[in-house]
């Protein structure tokens, strides 16, 4: 991994091909926004709102969701922050899938049918699109998400192949959207499944070979509502935004459950 | 109203925030309060590195790391404190691998590092390799392994509580003989987004730690919550402000969004290019180039485009080129902001140049603090238990001009030091008593919102603000830009007082929230354009056409800026100076 990096310097000026770095006139079209409606200080209902906006080629859901809140319903609620898919925040299922409403673009979705956007399932719903995440914490808290390591503490730092880190780097990239575990059919009928988050949560401590309570995670995974509740649909793979490999990630901590009983 | 009793109340939770919280949590009471969750803060969105001279791959000391960052902020660094940063930086980097943040290794299983702008081996002799990082998410990985030390100890956390309001208390106090007035800390005053009821945090100390305020701008790379709420709230209650004419503008944002895309780029060996293919930063900084300093890197790109060599069909922006790297190397060293580059702009780096333009950083000012993370409200006057941490706060070690990194290591540094410090001081202080009425000042401007009928809206007046904010005060600045900016902000301001908020219910109620923050950012788009203002020269991060050279003799101190109704000339912002410390480093010319 510590490879220098590039000690060939870069041509001083190269001819760029004509129209390089994309650009141009960004196109406009119409969509329609349907978005599911609930605010218990009103009704105990919930409803559909709809708005026709006009957007850019290279605008999101976000900015959809944005622009009905700023020029036409203030009362729309929904979290966001970083707005480029790094905090988590935006959640929410869109035409049917869990996506981060700031990573879908709306071009890449069928615009010629109203786009439905919904709270993520699973969780109590507060208002419009906001669930309670409580639940979803407190999965995440009862693996034991930290680093648990009882040697001596060195003055410098652990030592750590570059091959030992990749073992465990897809499921570093973990935000937290909780994407994956509201997508899992098993969680939504059974909210004391741990879910996917927590699990690959779990997985990024078991397979680091600096922690030493792989074994406890391993036990609290071995429970009832652990792991072997996963029924491999795959939506979680399909639901992340960061790409990680839920699915495989879930596989690999059942197969270490199993071979540590051998 | 409901009272809450802590002996540390801290204030946002991001990385410092986070920080601090492990050591304060560990030695009294403490609650952290957020507006958000604390993994959704913004110290996740950085991406490049950490320095410290650990000297892992090649020769390093942190005495290089001070002269760096000192010359990075164009000499308006306080050394004692860059010297604090870049000795305990060391530490830093290492309670973090303890902690469980998973490096990128050497193949001996050090910490891996990489070349970042700015760092320099021996005073600028050439790039060192001196960022510890994980990929191009080390923020994102320093927020995860803070919060999951913090699950570890414990921490309790508010979260979506948005505070609105500090208490505060005059007493007098003898120094040298000479009776004199300061402040105390009594707590804060904070709004649950959930229920929309106002509690109050009673706490021996408070620390802000609530990040910066890049909102004020349109083309920015901050989140949308980057408000200034804690800049704001200080400011409201009499505290300066140091060296808010101070911005980052990041080169590299993705041209027309602003998303970040790490100088980790450059520091893997990607290059800038113009509409002519030219490698244009050899111009400006015939040494080191691309990984010049961001200021300087920022100007040279907008000065391309401003003399006609901008890429794409309006010429407006320059193009970040990776096409000469290896693919594995960019996806093992780049992953994520190359997606970024496909996601957002449906460009391939391996191919093709990707267009960026500077965009919205950085916050190098802040609320004055002194090396222990103690707030001031004058050049010297400490307000006891009130401390400040990471963006929020101007220690200063960024001077004019932050270099890439020092961010994520300010936050672990003075986030730990003002952890321990401020749980040290509630362990030997009393509670201040709470002022009478303390929701007073809250209920009033909450209340004014909820019941307006003037018809003015949030998101218009913002928009409006952040048009003026990019055009007038950006990279390049004038008298005349920023008098005018100064206008046109005083009369957003005043179509402000009408602004009328559609829901007027109580829960989850973020229309009310983001009309709050509008008023945040208001104030301190007034205090960032005043300063400039009143800096009639030019120095890292500020840049004034009118007055092109660095000026020593008249400029070399920090601007503080006061909340005064009676300077009406730069409304309501009196601004004075405070004398930069210097330890080793003389000012030199910078050049690079």
């Amino acid at each position: 991994m510590s490879t220098p990096t590039v000690e060939k310097e870069p041509a001083s000026k190269v001819e760029l091909a004509p129209g390089v770095g994309g650009g141009g006139e960004i196109p406009t079209f119409d969509v329609t926004l349907r978005v599911r409606r609930y605010n218990p200080e009103v009704s105990d209902e919930a409803h559909w709102d709809e708005w026709k906006l006009t957007m850019y080629g290279t605008d999101r859901v976000l900015d959809a969701l944005h622009k009905v809140k700023w020029e036409h319903d203030g009362t729309v609620s929904f979290r966001r922050s970083c707005a480029h898919g790094v905090c988590g925040s935006d959640a929410m299922r869109i035409n049917g899938r869990n996506r981060l409403a700031c990573k879908t673009l709306l071009k890449d979705l069928d615009t010629s049918k109203p786009i439905l956007v919904e709270p993520i399932k699973g969780l109590p719903v507060e208002k419009d699109l906001i669930v309670d995440m409580e639940p979803f914490f407190q999965s995440y808290r009862e693996i034991m998400p930290f680093l648990i390591n009882r040697g001596h503490e060195p003055t410098r730092e652990r030592l750590q192949s570059a091959e030992e880190r990749e073992r465990f780097d897809d499921t570093t990239k973990c935000i937290l959207c909780a994407a994956c575990t509201s997508s899992c059919p098993v969680f939504w009928t059974d909210g004391q499944y741990f879910g996917p988050a927590a699990i690959v949560n779990a997985h990024r401590f078991i397979f680091d070979s600096r922690d030493d309570a792989g074994d406890m995670r391993l036990e609290i995974l071995n429970d009832k509502e652990g792991v072997w509740r996963c029924r491999t649909t795959f939506n979680c793979t399909e639901a992340c935004p960061r790409g990680i490999q839920v699915t495989q990630a879930i596989a690999e901590v059942k197969q270490a459950i199993l071979s540590r009983k051998v | 109203m409901q009272v809450h009793k802590y002996d540390v109340v801290i204030v946002g939770a991001g990385g410092a925030g986070m920080r601090a919280a492990i050591e304060s949590g560990q030695r009294a009471r403490t609650a952290v309060l957020t507006k958000l969750y604390p993994t959704r803060s913004h110290t996740g969105a950085a991406q490049g590195g950490m320095c410290a001279a650990l000297a892992n791959v090649e020769e390093d000391n942190w005495e290089w790391h001070t002269f760096d960052t000192v010359k990075g902020g164009d000499y308006l660094v306080d050394q004692d404190a860059a010297e604090v940063m870049a000795k305990e930086a060391i530490d830093a980097v290492l309670d973090l691998e303890k902690m469980g943040l998973p490096f990128n290794r050497t193949p001996e299983g050090r910490i891996d590092q990489r070349r970042f702008g700015g760092h320099t081996r021996d005073h600028g002799k050439a790039p060192v390799r001196r960022a510890c990082y994980a990929a191009d998410r080390t923020g994102h990985m320093i927020l995860q392994t803070l919060y999951q030390n913090c699950v570890k100890h414990n921490v309790e956390f508010f979260n979506e509580y948005y505070v609105l309001d500090m208490l505060t208390v005059d007493e007098e106090f003898t120094v040298d003989g000479v009776t004199r007035i300061r402040k105390r800390v009594a707590g804060v005053v904070s709004y649950d987004l959930a229920t929309g009821e106002l509690h109050v945090f009673q706490a021996k100390s408070v620390v802000f730690a609530s990040g910066g305020v890049g909102k004020v701008f349109k083309t920015t790379s901050n989140a949308h919550t980057l408000t200034g709420d804690g800049m704001g709230i200080a400011f409201r209650r009499g505290i300066p402000l140091e060296d808010m004419e101070f911005f980052q503008f990041h080169p590299t944002g993705l041209a027309g969004l602003g998303i970040l895309l790490s100088e980790a780029a450059r520091g893997e060996g990607a290059i800038l290019r113009n509409s002519e293919g030219e490698r244009f930063m050899e111009r400006y900084a015939p040494t080191i180039k691309d990984l010049a300093p961001r200021d300087i890197v920022a100007r040279s790109m907008a000065n391309e485009v401003r003399e006609g060599r901008g890429a794409g069909p309006n010429k407006d922006y320059v193009l970040l080129d990776l096409t000469h790297l290896e693919p594995a190397h960019i996806d093992a060293k780049l992953p994520d902001i190359t997606e970024f580059a496909r996601t957002y702009l449906g460009v391939e780096p391996y191919t093709e140049p990707v267009p960026v333009f500077p965009t919205a950083h950085y916050a190098m000012g802040g609320i004055p603090t002194n090396i222990k993370a103690e707030v001031l409200q004058d050049n010297d006057t400490v307000v006891p238990g009130l401390y400040a941490a990471g963006e929020v706060a101007c220690v200063s070690v960024h001077g004019s001009n932050r270099l890439g990194t020092n961010s994520l290591l300010d936050i672990n540094v003075f986030g730990k030091r003002a952890g321990i410090a401020a749980a040290e001081y509630a362990l030997t202080a009393d509670f201040v008593e709470i002022p009478d009425n303390p929701l007073v000042e809250t209920e009033r401007l909450l209340d004014t919102m909820r019941s307006s009928e003037g018809g003015e809206r949030v998101a218009q007046i913002r928009q409006e603000l952040q048009d003026i904010m990019d055009a007038n005060v950006q990279v390049f600045r004038t008298e005349q830009t920023l008098k005018e900016a100064l206008e046109v902000i005083d009369k957003l301001e005043e179509r402000y007082t009408r602004v009328t908020v559609q829901d007027k219910g109580k829960r989850f109620n973020l229309d009310l929230l983001e009309a709050v923050e509008l008023g945040f950012l208001l104030d301190m788009a007034k205090v960032m354009t005043a300063a400039a203002l009143h800096r009639k020269e030019s120095r890292g991060g500020h840049f004034r056409e009118d007055y092109p050279e660095r000026d020593d003799k008249n400029f070399m101190t920090h601007s503080m800026a006061y909340k005064d109704p009676t300077a009406t000339e730069t409304s309501g912002v009196r601004l004075e100076t405070k004398p930069v410390v210097f330890t080793r480093y003389q000012p030199m010319e910078r050049k690079y």
